[in-house]
């Protein structure tokens, strides 16, 4: 006869296998019905009138969503220009000048910044950022850089935090062979510690990049939404996202379909920065 | 001529240090703000009362118990689902191609955003499942999408367990899961606990994921059924549809407010342990 605090332990064991596998089949079927509701609309009016075509107008059969694919780039990079190097000059504020006081302060105050709710950021977007793009710099205010100041704060606390990391790790010895041959504090920082800190804080970099270009709620309130490509700072756009959160609430068909489409081709812009950054971690760590 | 090194070294710390007050004072403006122009609208009666009008009078009771049930009701699931994971990968494994893998998917479900979870639990939950815009397809959708917060916060909290603990046990002829369930749990108690606090936040403050799954019916969700609203979302039809700024403000205040004393708390708690264990 077999056990029975074996057999229990055999059971727990198979149960939690059966947990851990969850989360891979979660992934499964989130790629599985994506893909399965986005790809039929490639196949149908085929890919490149898709990614590249210009006109979007999904109830006469215009799938088009080249221009979304460049403003979702656009406000990334934008949200990148104000939140790296804001992020990067915080995370080293944080490793190497803070005092523990500070620390203390900064901490928690970047923790809260992470769990403030997107449609906050969009809120106040509206009310404040937009109201002063309008009349200090023109247009409606609904603009690339009313979404890229937006989201450039909100990716602040990715930023700071993984290049945080990525300078705390630095082995103190570094530190005291350069100051050891005289260097100021900054030469350090400067010549020693971020090259060592290199692909971390390119890896936060990265993933805030991915937070930006995921980002909706906030989006969709301070874009404008409009279907072209902005030729300037001051124009209105409409990111993948955007696209997505605006018209599925009501969209059917091939409508629906198409905004699918729009979901595949953002899953795999997100899917590569991660990849990078995974990578870009990993060689870090293996170093 | 080169400019003393000294100099430089002066000026980059004082501009390091106005960009680290620069970022607290943001954070402390969006609260302030919100505070300031919120404050005013919220009373007993605007928690406790239904909305009239789209929201245009009364109070957002309906939004207050439709967050608590999502985030509660996902947190249920997805605390089981995720402490079991992070115990397999800790206790049971090794690290094999199998434990990369796993570790993988947790990666790759990080990153999705909300609204392509919205857009999986709209297309599975609410159309091929036939749940319709209903509470479970919400709290099934905020499930996937919290669970790894939960992985991730359990594995570095039951890693922390020092190893005599464990040692300890076994030598008294504890088996491997009694060991689990009576040393290392209770041991890890506080981190698995400092991730749930961070996912209910994550999942008060969610809006792409849920208005697509759980809809934004403004009425009391009386079964799982039944569509309901978040306070977030509640919020941001509100704002987006000008229904009313000051009802906006006024939901704003609570649902910041929530989200703020939820990471407070948990922070406290991660603080705590820190400081037992070093």
């Amino acid at each position: 006869m077999i056990d029975r605090t074996v057999l229990k332990e055999h059971f727990v064991k198979w149960v939690l296998v059966a947990f851990a596998l969850s989360s891979l089949l979660f992934l499964f079927l989130i790629f599985a019905f994506i893909l399965g509701e986005g790809l039929p609309l490639f196949l149908k009016v085929g890919a490149k009138k898709i990614i590249f075509g210009m006109k979007w107008a999904p109830t006469k059969g215009y799938f088009g969503i080249f221009p979304m694919i460049i403003s979702s780039f656009l406000v990334t990079l934008g949200a990148l220009t104000i939140g790296a190097p804001l992020g990067l000059s915080c995370a080293i504020y944080l490793s190497e000048y803070s005092g523990k006081r500070m620390k203390m302060l900064l901490k928690p105050a970047i923790e809260l910044l992470a769990g403030i709710p997107s449609v906050v950021f969009g809120f106040l977007g509206v009310i404040y950022i937009v109201p002063l793009v309008r009349n200090y710099l023109g247009g409606s205010g609904f603009s690339l850089i009313s979404t890229s100041l937006v989201l450039g704060v909100m990716i602040l606390p990715t930023i700071i935090s993984i290049s945080f990391d990525a300078l705390v790790s630095v082995p103190k010895t570094y530190r005291e062979a350069s100051a050891a041959m005289g260097a100021t504090k900054w030469q350090t920082i400067y010549k020693v510690i971020i090259p060592s800190a290199k692909s971390g804080i390119l890896a936060s970099f990265i993933l805030g990049m991915g937070r930006a270009i995921g980002e909706t709620m906030a989006v969709i309130m301070i874009a404008g939404n409009a279907l072209k490509i902005p030729t300037s700072l001051l124009d209105p756009l409409r990111t993948l996202t955007g696209n997505i959160a605006l018209e599925l609430a009501y969209a059917t068909g091939d409508h629906r379909l198409a905004l699918f489409s729009t979901g595949v081709v953002l899953m795999i812009i997100i899917m590569a920065l991660n990849y990078i950054a995974n990578f870009g971690i990993k060689r870090k760590i293996a170093k | 001529m080169r400019t003393n090194p000294r100099i430089i070294n002066t000026l980059v710390r004082w501009g390091l240090n106005a960009q680290a007050y620069f970022t607290v004072a943001i954070l402390v403006v969006i609260i302030g703000i919100i505070f300031f122009k919120g404050f005013p609208q919220v009373n007993f009666g605007f928690i406790l009362s239904f909305p009239q009008d789209m929201g245009r009078h009364g109070g957002i009771f309906p939004a207050i118990v439709g967050t608590i049930q999502l985030a509660l009701l996902s947190i249920l699931l997805a605390t089981p689902l995720g402490v079991g994971t992070a115990i397999f990968l800790t206790e049971y494994t090794r690290e094999s191609a199998f434990t990369k893998l796993i570790r993988f998917g947790v990666e790759s479900l990080a990153g999705i955003p909300s609204i392509l979870y919205g857009l999986f639990g709209f297309i599975f939950f609410v159309i091929k499942l036939r749940m319709g815009w209903s509470l479970l397809a919400g709290v099934l959708t905020l499930t996937i999408m919290i669970l790894p917060t939960i992985i991730r916060t359990s594995e570095e909290a039951i890693r922390a367990v020092p190893r005599q603990l464990r040692i300890v046990s076994y030598s008294l002829s504890a088996s491997k899961w009694e060991t689990i369930k009576k040393v290392v749990l209770p041991a890890a108690m506080p981190g698995i606990l400092t991730g749930i606090m961070l996912s209910i936040g994550r999942a008060v403050g969610e809006t792409a994921a849920i208005i697509f799954t759980m809809g934004s019916s403004l009425r009391l969700p009386l079964s799982l059924m039944e569509s309901g609203r978040t306070m977030a979302v509640h919020f941001y039809i509100l704002a987006r549809e000008g229904i009313s700024m000051e009802k906006a403000y006024g939901t704003a205040v609570v649902l910041v407010l929530s989200i703020l004393f939820i990471n407070i708390i948990a922070y406290y708690i991660m603080n705590k342990t820190i400081a037992r264990y070093s």
